[in-house]
């Protein structure tokens, strides 16, 4: 009963100290912290300076949003309708970007398109130094192609998901109608897709909204979103009444747009029979299909570039290739910017992450079972335990920042805040592949072996824990991915001995030099690898058709 | 000239031949079914008489004009497809009015023209109902009212009561002949069902693994099955393997049961001593006890292995010599009162038996 109790209490208290009474303190600190006085938000509502930055954050999301559906329907219908050999390497190559830390994303750009870029390399090459050159860093075209980019595997996954699984039989009852290919689309197609494309579209808005790291490194200083101003309002300015109004405008504005999206998961429009993947796909192809497909899968090359060229960008200096980079790292002791060498860099960021992996496998495991036992009002605590992920980084960092800055939990100067902010951040991805499994475990199982003779510790172990073993092994390399890629709380949080990967390439990308530059690519490549070792295990290992994000 | 012709067609997926060598013609205003079991290739052409399969070789030709360069939705043919595919996003008269939609034709004459067919299949009123909230039955009349509704030249339907109960479907049979013999149009149906077949079809073309076995009229089809696979879809199921002792005036046939009299036909080309496939009517049988007195001519004995009560019939299985015969006796008959393990006369009424290469 007690160890019960202690499995509820846990993640709750958990739940309660590190994401509610930080979001608590962002509203005490807004509302000018004692005193009641609503003055930051007539700085912000008042102020067509901030106004400017919500109504910069809505139509930039906007128009993101518009630009990763477009480059995501092709896709989708690629992936839905044929079937092709090397689909399954594909497929995971297009989940690819979504999985990248934002840092890695930005790093991607400006290696291809940076003023050093692979690009403008191979332009100068070809037309000499006073030739053609693509100018994109600092404008609003990059941070579109950077959004479209990261979150077009949103799409791709939702929308394609439910196209498959679209009878054909739709479709060709339209032909014998009459209606071509277009109208059959226009007509049919498109609007029997509007729940997956809605839903699609709402979260993919929502990472636009929240966009931080593409925004800060690709925009530069003329484009600052909620997020982005929210940072700088904190760092170098330090209003953190004005900040804490901001984000609390930020959280509105995100909440709004979730309940939008769990209103459109709920109510999916219309009910339709869905047919079984096999019955859809189309095995035969004609000249045309092969064209279409030639045209997408060139498509998705061109979309994966960014991170070929960062790695291309990273093995190459002076003309040539070398690992000159990625050597600097491991030698360097000038002792330039950092307090801390590049390889104390790399050691933080995995001892980090290793911790904040074992607190999120600890507290997703046990909130999973929470939920579970939840069976009537489960939706509920399930989504209380998501709403992490809801929030954004810099706010969740921002608000550890105000409350932890003294009693009753003062963490100032310790690596613990940076862990836990990490862990709160990953323990989300940890109950979405254990719940399912949790569900899918047939509940005579327990008790059978307890009628055996077995104490509920010896279930646990003999029973439970083989069965959901894999399950906590997609988790924690999930946790572990997301914590060595985290970026927007890091920035606020970190002390420069305790500097992560993607704030050390950050900072590197503010130092001029080509050998600060050089390394910074080599950090991002190395943390690529990493994150793409992750995933590639996760395909490996997650339970196929169970869990998904 | 047939309003629609097939001509040689043939289909492979991959390495499998799904239909070899098919012809078949409609006339203007016929309905035809394509019978056969699943599997043999009826929704496969269909598929390809819409075009929305290519045709491996052969030809697709409707008013004598080939249809190889024309695209599916511009051959004018109408496709209704076993799972209905009504467009869960649109209402009742959206759906009806979706392929005259398509053709452009004047709001007003689109909703004149819903109404009046919704009225056809019985379901006037019931434009704005979404389609979820219908019944399996209104589904289906829905559909039918759909891929009338552009008036095709062909209309096609697969399995068109497949997805109904058996009660639900047998008044529809009736309810589907009736609305397509009104409207006049040309069809091609396909079915499984031999009862769906016969109560709908003008002309019945009988197929099984990609190829045609037989085409003809319902009653030729019944009369003289070309095959033991067809005659046992049609529900023969007294089928005995025999030898053909005299062909010639009142031929005699030797089987399992006994030697027995054919006055119907002899298969072209089977002589004396030829091998046949014997075909007994299991309906007019008559059954007595053996203990009521004279065994007419001709007469078979046997013993009752089973009887299984049917209603207004019953079935029994009489053992007859080596072999077994299931009879239909009505309830009123005589037989009506015998027991398993009872010494029975049987005898065939004329024309009961058939012959079958």
């Amino acid at each position: 009963m007690t160890a019960n109790r202690l499995l509820v209490i846990g993640p709750v208290a958990f739940l309660a100290a590190f994401f509610l009474y930080p979001l608590a303190a962002i509203l005490g600190r807004s509302f000018g912290g004692g005193e009641f006085s609503p003055d930051p938000f007539w700085v912000v509502l008042g102020d067509p300076y901030y106004l400017g930055r919500i109504w910069f954050t809505v139509w930039q999301a906007a128009v993101s949003t518009a630009l990763t559906l477009i480059v995501g329907l092709p896709v989708a219908y690629l992936f839905a309708r044929h079937e092709f050999p090397g689909k399954t390497v594909l497929k995971a190559l297009t989940t690819l970007p979504f999985i990248m830390p934002t840092i890695v994303v930005a790093m991607g750009f400006i290696a291809l398109l940076g003023p050093q870029g692979l690009v403008n390399t191979a332009l100068a090459g070809l037309f000499g130094d006073d030739g053609p050159q693509v100018q994109v860093t600092n404008t609003l075209t990059i941070i579109f192609m950077a959004h479209a980019f990261y979150n077009y595997a949103i799409v791709v996954r939702i929308v394609s998901a439910f196209w498959s699984n679209l009878s054909p039989r739709f479709g060709e009852s339209a032909a014998m109608l009459g209606a071509g290919r277009i109208r059959t689309f226009t007509h049919v197609t498109l609007p029997l897709l509007m729940p997956s494309l809605l839903s699609s579209a709402v979260l993919v808005f929502v990472f636009s909204f929240t966009s931080f790291g593409v925004v800060l490194v690709l925009g530069g200083p003329r484009f600052a979103t909620l997020e982005v101003s929210i940072y700088e309002l904190t760092v170098k300015l330090f209003r953190l009444d004005v900040a804490g109004a901001l984000a609390l405008v930020q959280l509105a504005f995100t909440s709004a747009f979730l309940l939008v999206y769990t209103r459109l998961q709920a109510q999916s429009a219309v009910p339709i029979t869905f047919v079984p993947v096999d019955a859809v796909m189309r095995k035969r192809r004609g000249f045309r299909d092969v064209a279409v497909l030639a045209a997408i899968v060139v498509g998705l090359l061109v979309v994966l570039s960014p991170l070929v060229a960062l790695v291309e960008r990273a093995v190459s200096s002076g003309g040539g290739y070398s690992l000159t980079h990625f050597v600097g790292l491991f030698t360097d002791d000038r002792g330039s910017y950092f307090y801390v060498s590049p390889l104390m860099v790399i050691w933080n960021s995995i001892r980090f992450a290793l911790a904040s992996m074992v607190i999120a496998l600890a507290v997703g495991t046990a909130a999973s079972y929470v939920i579970v036992r939840r069976r009537g009002r489960s939706g509920v605590v399930d989504a209380l335990f998501m709403a992490p992920l809801g929030v954004s980084a810099v706010t969740l960092g921002f608000g550890f920042l105000v409350a932890f800055n003294r009693a009753p939990i003062d963490l100032r100067g310790s690596w613990l805040i940076l862990v836990i902010a990490h862990s709160l951040v990953a323990y989300p991805f940890v109950i979405r592949s254990v719940l399912p499994v949790l569900r899918g475990m047939p509940p005579h199982l327990k008790e059978s072996a307890a009628l055996l003779g077995a104490t509920p510790l010896n279930v646990f172990i003999h029973v439970e824990l083989p069965i959901i073993a894999r399950a906590l092994l997609v988790g924690a390399t999930f946790a572990f991915a997301v914590s060595m890629g985290e970026f927007g709380a890091s920035l606020l949080l970190v002390r420069p001995e305790f500097t992560t990967i993607p704030v050390a390439t950050f900072r590197l990308l503010g130092q001029p030099g080509e050998s600060n530059l050089g390394q910074a690519l080599a950090m991002s490549t190395l943390l690529m690898a990493v994150v793409t070792v992750g995933f590639v295990a996760i395909e490996r290992f997650r339970y196929r058709n169970v869990g998904g994000f | 000239m047939p309003a629609l012709e097939v001509r040689d067609v043939s289909k492979s997926f991959g390495a499998a031949p799904v239909v070899r060598d098919v012809s078949l013609t409609a006339e203007r205003g016929e309905l035809v079914c394509l019978l056969g079991p699943s599997g043999c290739g009826k929704s496969t052409l269909l598929r390809l008489i819409s075009g929305l399969e290519t045709l491996d070789s052969g030809a697709v030709l409707f008013d004598g004009k080939s249809q190889e360069a024309v695209a599916p939705h511009m051959r004018g043919f109408g496709l209704m497809f076993q799972d209905l595919a009504l467009f869960p996003h649109m209402d009742v008269q959206g759906n009806v009015g979706f392929g005259m939609r398509m053709q452009r034709r004047s709001g007003d004459a689109i909703r004149r023209r819903v109404d009046e067919l919704l009225e056809l299949v019985g379901l006037a009123g019931y434009g704005r109902r979404k389609v979820h909230e219908l019944s399996g039955g209104e589904r289906q009349r829905v559909a039918l009212a759909r891929s009338l509704a552009p008036e095709p030249k062909l209309l096609m339907l697969d399995e068109p009561l497949g997805s109904l109960d058996r009660v639900l479907r047998e008044s529809l049979q009736v309810q589907v002949r009736s609305i397509l013999k009104e409207v006049g149009v040309t069809a091609i149906c396909v079915t499984h069902d031999k009862d769906e077949a016969f109560a709908i079809a003008d002309a019945i073309v009988f197929m099984d693994g990609g190829l045609v076995v037989q085409a003809g009229t319902p009653e030729a089809l019944f009369r003289a099955p070309a095959s033991e696979l067809v005659a046992r879809s049609l529900g023969m199921r007294n089928i005995l393997p025999g030898k053909l002792v005299q062909a010639g005036g009142v031929a005699q046939v030797e089987c399992a049961i006994g030697m027995l009299a054919v006055w119907g036909a002899v298969p072209v080309g089977v002589g004396s001593g030829g091998d046949v496939l014997v075909l007994i009517d299991e309906r007019g049988v008559t059954v007595t006890s053996a203990r009521r007195g004279a065994v007419p001519a001709g007469a078979l004995a046997g013993v009752i292995v089973a009887r299984e009560f049917r209603g207004g019939e019953s079935e029994l299985r009489v053992r007859v010599g080596n072999g077994e015969l299931i009879c239909a006796v009505a309830q009123r008959d005589a037989g009506a009162d015998v027991k398993v393990g009872d010494d029975v006369t049987v005898v065939l009424p004329l024309g009961a038996v058939t012959l079958l290469r």
